[in-house]
């Protein structure tokens, strides 16, 4: 059965029609040739088809295209300003070769640009040792790494991951101030 | 995965009246559970009703001080809502040990009662089970059992439930608002999910068409304590093998009043009410509650490959307790 759905995917309007059966990955993948998420697992277990769904980090392999009609989706490919410059993400994570075979690195920079907005809100994990609303929680290595245990890198590239997305944590922090 | 139709749901009533005209209809929230079931073949509906957009996202105090939970609200707002962290931490904790960011982001309130049980069989359509089809057998009874049940299963059904948050609303004596063919009732979290039986395929107590619209929480008393501790294979992202949820209330080095809730031992969050027995009015030490919990798991009924839980929840138990009364409450 068939529907028709508009999306707005990395800054432009696509109106597609789609069976409902369609995920959020395959209608960006198949259908769009939005090939930047990635399907890994299909089962909303590895992390790597990770895109922003209206600002919020989420697996497009367990979303259905049908129930987001209308939605805002940013993708790793999206998320270059508008002069091409690499979001700072995407840089640190070249600075730091945070990848080996980069199948998992677009879902693991979209999964951290959506963690940082997170922990800049002050929301809390399971690292957190303070539930306070009013304690600040720095971003600890163990933050970030329980933060980003949604997003798996089987050549193993964590160590760099880790040390890529504390060099934007903590550049975020520094220019809030 | 077989077509279904798809619509999206104006308002409760239209999301009810839908859905109990159609037994081949599901309801549809942020999806994680059910489009993995879709594409897994475990579910074949021939309609989702979509409900995710209802507009069932608020946290509201109510005049007693508990809290009522929108049923549409998603894990990861309510884990950092800043009435659920600083009164009913426990609900908080057991959100955030939980799934990923990713999957809290997209769940709901009572899309997470309402997610099925990780069994690797019930998951894998090529082997017999009576949850997934009723009368085929149980493949766990006879093959891989260390996740399984230690409280409750049948003949039947060795499952346990997956839900954290669950298991913390069975602490915290939770109750869930529905509204059904029948208008609307209120449901306790610990009789809205069942035990197998010799019905394995009925997770729950909700009539076909029965929606869920909130999660309420009842106040705790100020001098009250509440956590949450998740033993799993990895530090983050499993399932729990062993998790306690307790809300306990000291005076003066003794035990008022305990309520406690185990998760990842059975089909459905195991109310501890023979440790919270023993722990009424005993004094607040590590004897006791060790005490109590082995009270509790003398009553296990562990199988073959999963002994190992009735030990690692004793000791879960102890020391959440043990923790949660360190200090007297500020």
């Amino acid at each position: 059965m068939d529907a028709h759905v508009t999306l707005r995917v990395d800054g432009e309007e696509r109106s597609l029609t789609v069976d409902t059966r369609t995920s959020l990955l395959d209608a960006l993948r198949d259908r769009l040739g939005v090939t930047s998420p990635k399907k890994g697992c299909d089962h909303g277990q590895c992390g790597s088809c990770t895109v922003l769904l209206d600002g919020r980090r989420v697996v497009s392999c367990l979303a259905l295209t049908v129930s987001h009609d209308g939605a805002e989706v940013t993708t790793a490919a999206g998320l270059p300003g508008p002069d091409g410059r690499l979001h700072p993400l995407q840089q640190a994570f070249w600075d730091h070769d945070a990848f080996q075979c980069g199948y998992c690195t677009p879902g693991q920079i979209c999964s951290a640009a959506g963690m940082l907005e997170e922990a800049d809100a002050g929301r809390p994990s399971h690292a957190t040792a303070d539930l306070d609303p009013a304690a600040r929680t720095p971003l600890t290595d163990d933050e970030i790494r329980e933060r980003m245990s949604g997003n798996i890198c089987r050549c193993g590239a964590y160590v760099n991951i880790v040390a890529a997305i504390r060099e934007v944590g903590d550049v975020s922090e520094v220019t809030e101030r | 995965m077989k077509p279904f139709a798809y619509e999206r749901a104006g308002s409760v009533r239209a999301a009810v009246t839908a859905a109990v005209d159609d037994p081949g209809a599901v309801f549809l929230g942020g999806g994680t559970n059910l489009v993995d079931h879709l594409r897994l073949g475990i579910t074949h509906p021939g309609r989702l009703i979509d409900v995710s957009r209802l507009p069932l996202e608020d946290v509201e105090e109510l005049p007693d001080g508990g809290l009522r939970i929108g049923a549409t609200l998603r894990n990861s707002d309510l884990a950092a809502h800043p009435l659920v962290r600083t009164r009913f931490p426990v609900l908080s904790r057991a959100l955030l040990a939980g799934a990923s960011g990713q999957l809290r982001n997209a769940a709901t309130t009572a899309g997470n009662l309402l997610q099925r049980t990780r069994c690797r069989y019930f998951q894998d359509p090529t082997t017999p089970c009576n949850k997934r089809d009723p009368g085929s057998g149980c493949s766990a009874l006879t093959g891989y059992t260390r996740q399984h049940a230690v409280f409750g299963a049948s003949e039947e059904c060795i499952a346990v439930h997956p839900s954290d948050m669950a298991v913390a609303a069975a602490a915290l004596d939770a109750v869930v608002v529905t509204t059904g063919p029948e208008g609307e009732r209120r449901i306790p979290v610990t009789e809205l999910l069942r035990l197998p039986g010799d019905e394995p395929q009925r997770d729950n107590t909700l009539l076909h068409g029965e929606l869920i619209t909130a999660l309420e929480v009842p106040p705790l008393p100020a001098g009250a304590r509440s956590g949450y501790r998740k033993v799993r294979d990895r530090a983050s992202f499993a399932f729990a093998l062993v998790s306690v949820a307790a809300v306990v209330e000291t005076e003066g080095g003794t035990v008022r009043w305990a309520r406690i809730a185990l998760g990842g031992v059975a089909h459905k969050p195991w109310r501890a009410t023979r440790a919270e027995d023993a722990l009424a009015g005993a004094p607040a030490t590590e004897e006791s509650f060790r005490r109590a919990a082995e009270a509790e798991l003398a009553a296990a009924e562990p199988l073959s490959g999963n002994a190992f839980k009735v030990p690692m929840a004793r000791r879960t138990l102890t020391a959440v307790l043990s923790d949660l009364t360190a200090e007297e409450p500020q």
